[in-house]
């Protein structure tokens, strides 16, 4: 067997009252995507910063090509040969595309910037990623997640990078932008560079991964699995130290007759959606499936009144809402959980309790004047009834992982007894245990008479939680029925067969 | 929504190092401001001794802080709703040229002085309401909108006293505003008011809280069902209201009414603000840190006048004292966590 590229042997990494790591094993070969998987707080992120050189290794020893190694710096792990792409993609909105590029790495004269040099081996770079159609004089904030995620592996290129971490790439992107992407993966595999694959995602592991390692609580748990063959029960295990009997709760009763609660109907705002009509009936899930920009997030949006219709209605326990008014939404009954956590969910610097009060103020006022003891109280109940961790309801928001923040929007709606929930994109960036339970409550909300919405890109999480399906393509309603009358495959059909009949839009991806 | 979720708690996430708690920050993020009003106060003992530790002196002392301080009540909910008013200054001048022409003090002089209080408070009000309309509504920046205010508002001030300074004649207004009750000014009682109805608004209201969110979270609290774009004209509103109550008080205390009052005012209350914990980006604010942050800087005039130095050495003072107040609460704030 040849000699590994990269060897970190018990690596242990402490901050000040945590073991981050704890002896952390990973041995990654030329040629080979080799995935990394663990819940939240396992220690993937430390382990990728210590990769990138940003955190320092407290023990251990790093082999690069069989010599140890230390990064003092990232600029010392870039110059070895270690390319890092994070989740949250570093790239400067208001710079062109080259320059991001090559930033820190600039091509210059004596201080001066040859940009035509720049924008020539940038445009080289973004051929070979097989993305000609990303100019490199674009600035970088108009581009989509797709493009932008392009542009970073394009400076990962650009630093001739052996080995390329890539932390949850496939997070911000639509199905079929994973397909490019995973293309882009298979052309740097056979180049022969190796890839740090980091993914929640089981199914994507499946298809690109090579081989893969388990870290939990900072340890290496299983290493050099075949990332193909490995069942799924084994790593959920392995993973969670536990296993998943179901991963989505069924319906257990039958869904009680009667008036729908949330009625939507023919709304439409021009060059996003048309025509959409549908109901809700109390303690039903209804499913919006379709590709991004298909209009689902728009559509859920309006019908919250985050934006307004150009025509259409929406009535909820038969009486209309007030169109383009969010305050009219709330008042009336009805609770968001936004796609964007951190932008549009929650006031990340704020206590989490304060978080969960947001949308109940008045409830815990008199005369405008808020009664803290008795809002902390009520806000603390609510972010135990959904099982926020830490049970601590003066925490900054911030701290928390993905899952727990979602709990957080999800305890600010109970706390206000909505009727109707509407989700966008409900486990974005929530680990596979976290998800179940997100699930699990979603499920008991429902049991509970609440009428709810649910908008992922994931289809199999669509089908898996919803009693109903919507399919959404180009801003239509494509499919409406029971959502186990119809399989993944189907609701790609479905999608499918909407496209052919209108052309696709050029430059899809940037 | 009854019971509670079964989980096994081997599936806890193992909880990440204790960070900062929520509002417990509060006196650690004073404690610096503190150090530093005392530091400077062994400096003014030693250096002037009695004439500065003197009871005399400290009312002197808060009777300049007040006008500044209650612009910065109001400048504090400005920032932490995530906003900026650089037109306190012009406001207050164009507030205090209203309340003094010949026809304010010609009705004042028929139904009572209070016509000049009302007037100086509306007219700070509702030029505080079109900076806020024009940030909300109008989607201008608001660094942009307030500048313009800041020139149009003193502009208009100096059309309507044509330049000149008015002098206030009504007895009653001067009387009332000049008292010293148990040796307290009339305008340092003021100033108390604003200060503590200040704290309680930011800190025991929905509107305190609505405040934090806005700026904290724009977009967070409008999906919150927070009407974010009426909150922001209430707190330019706001903002104005402070500045009419403090042209009131400057009125009082020089007893005119100027187009050039309240000069340079707007970058005075930002230090203070600022220097006092609040965030300029926003989310976050403290009317406790604002209060010490315009004692401080009026504390630090106070030494400097009694060793006979000049402004403009008070100036380069100001600037070191704003970079070292903020350097010792990163230092301590870093510690704490």
């Amino acid at each position: 067997m040849p000699q590994p590229l990269l060897e970190m042997r018990g690596i242990v990494k402490e901050f000040p009252g945590v073991r981050a790591l704890d002896g952390v094993d990973l041995v990654v070969r030329a040629g080979e995507v080799h995935c990394l998987l663990g819940q939240n707080g396992a220690g993937k992120s430390t382990l990728i910063k210590i990769l990138s050189g940003a955190h320092d290794v407290d023990e251990g020893t790093i082999l690069w090509n069989g010599d140890p190694v230390s990064f003092a710096d990232p600029q010392a792990a870039l110059a070895t040969g270690i390319a890092t792409i994070y989740q949250e993609l570093d790239l400067i909105d208001g710079l062109s595309v080259a320059d991001n590029i090559y930033l820190g790495h600039e091509k210059a004269r004596g201080g001066v910037t040859r940009d035509r040099d720049m924008n020539r081996s940038a445009r080289e770079l973004l051929r070979r990623l097989g993305h000609p159609e990303i100019r490199p004089t674009r600035e970088v904030g108009s581009l989509s997640a797709a493009g932008k995620q392009i542009v970073s592996m394009a400076r990962a290129l650009s630093r001739s990078a052996q080995v390329i971490v890539m932390d949850e790439p496939s997070a911000v992107l639509d199905p079929d932008e994973v397909d490019g992407l995973f293309r882009v993966v298979e052309d740097l595999r056979s180049s022969g560079a190796a890839i740090i694959y980091i993914s929640h995602r089981l199914e994507e592991i499946r298809r690109i991964g090579d081989r893969l390692t388990v870290l939990k609580d900072g340890r290496t748990v299983a290493t050099d699995l075949p990332a193909r063959e490995t069942p799924t029960a084994e790593l959920v295990t392995l993973m969670t130290g536990r296993t998943v009997s179901s991963v989505f709760p069924r319906r257990t009763t039958t869904l009680p007759e009667g008036a729908p609660l949330l009625s939507v109907d023919a709304l439409t705002r021009p060059g996003e959606f048309a025509d959409v009509s549908f109901d809700v009936r109390p303690g039903e899930i209804v499913g919006i499936a379709g590709l991004v920009g298909a209009g689902r997030s728009e559509i859920i949006e309006t019908v919250y009144g985050a934006r307004r219709a150009a025509s259409g209605s929406v009535t909820v326990a038969g009486r209309p809402l007030h169109n383009g008014s969010v305050s009219a939404a709330v008042s009336a009954g009805l609770g968001l959980c936004p796609e964007e956590r951190k932008s549009q969910g929650l006031v990340l610097d704020d206590a989490v309790y304060r978080n969960i009060s947001l949308a109940s103020l008045d409830r815990f006022a008199q005369y405008g004047i808020s009664r803290e003891g008795a809002e902390r109280r009520a806000a603390h109940e609510a972010a135990r009834s959904v099982d926020v961790r830490p049970d601590d309801p003066n925490r900054i928001i911030r701290t928390l992982s993905g899952g727990n923040q979602q709990k957080v929007v999800l305890a600010r709606w109970l706390l206000r007894s909505c009727k109707v929930l509407l989700l966008d994109e409900p486990t974005r960036g929530v680990d596979v245990g976290a998800r179940a339970e997100i699930y699990a409550l979603i499920r008991e909300l429902a049991d509970s008479g609440v009428a709810l919405v649910i908008v992922s890109s994931d289809i199999d999480e669509v089908l898996g939680l919803s009693d109903r399906v919507l399919v959404v393509a180009d801003g239509r309603v494509v499919h409406d029925g029971p959502s186990d009358a119809i399989d993944a495959s189907g609701v790609l059909d479905r999608i499918l067969a909407e496209h052919d009949s209108t052309p696709i839009q050029e430059e899809d991806i940037a | 929504m009854s019971a509670s979720l079964q989980n096994d708690p081997s599936l806890a996430v193992p909880a990440p190092a204790k960070e900062s708690r929520g509002g417990s920050l509060g006196p650690v993020r004073n404690l610096g401001l503190v150090i530093a009003l005392v530091i400077l106060c062994v400096v003014g003992i030693i250096t002037a001794g009695d004439r500065f530790a003197s009871t005399d002196n400290v009312v002197t002392i808060l009777r300049l802080a007040a006008v500044t301080g209650v612009v910065a009540v109001g400048m504090t909910f400005v920032i932490t709703g995530g906003g900026i008013d650089l037109s306190v200054g012009a406001i207050l001048a164009l507030a205090s040229v209203w309340a003094t022409t010949t026809g304010t003090q010609d009705m004042a002089d028929s139904i009572g002085w209070i016509a000049m209080v009302f007037s100086a408070l509306l007219v700070g009000t509702c030029a505080g309401v079109i900076n806020g309309v024009l940030i909300a509504y109008g989607k201008v920046v608001p660094f942009i909108a307030t500048l313009a205010m800041l020139a149009s508002a003193r502009g208009l001030a100096e059309v309507i006293a044509d330049r000149k300074t008015q002098i206030i004649r009504n007895q009653g207004f001067t009387d009332f505003f000049g008292a010293e009750p148990a040796g307290i000014p009339v305008i340092v009682i003021i100033f108390a008011v604003v200060t503590a109805a200040g704290w309680f608004l930011l800190n025991r209201t929905t509107f305190g809280r609505r405040t934090f969110a806005v700026g904290g979270n724009p977009e967070a609290a409008r999906l919150a069902g927070i009407k974010v774009q009426r909150h922001t004209v209430y707190l330019y509103a706001l903002s104005g209201l402070t500045c009419g109550i403090a042209a009131v008080m400057l009125m009082s205390r020089t007893t005119t009414g100027s187009s050039t009052h309240g000069t340079g005012l707007e970058l005075q209350t930002i230090a203070a603000v600022v220097i006092g914990g609040t965030l300029l980006s926003g989310g976050r604010g403290t009317v406790t840190g604002t209060l010490l942050g315009v004692v401080i800087f009026t504390t630090l005039t106070n030494v400097f006048t009694l060793n006979n130095l000049s402004t403009s050495t008070q100036a380069v003072a100001n600037g070191v004292i704003i970079v070292i107040a903020v350097l010792l609460q990163q230092q301590i704030a870093n510690r704490k966590t």
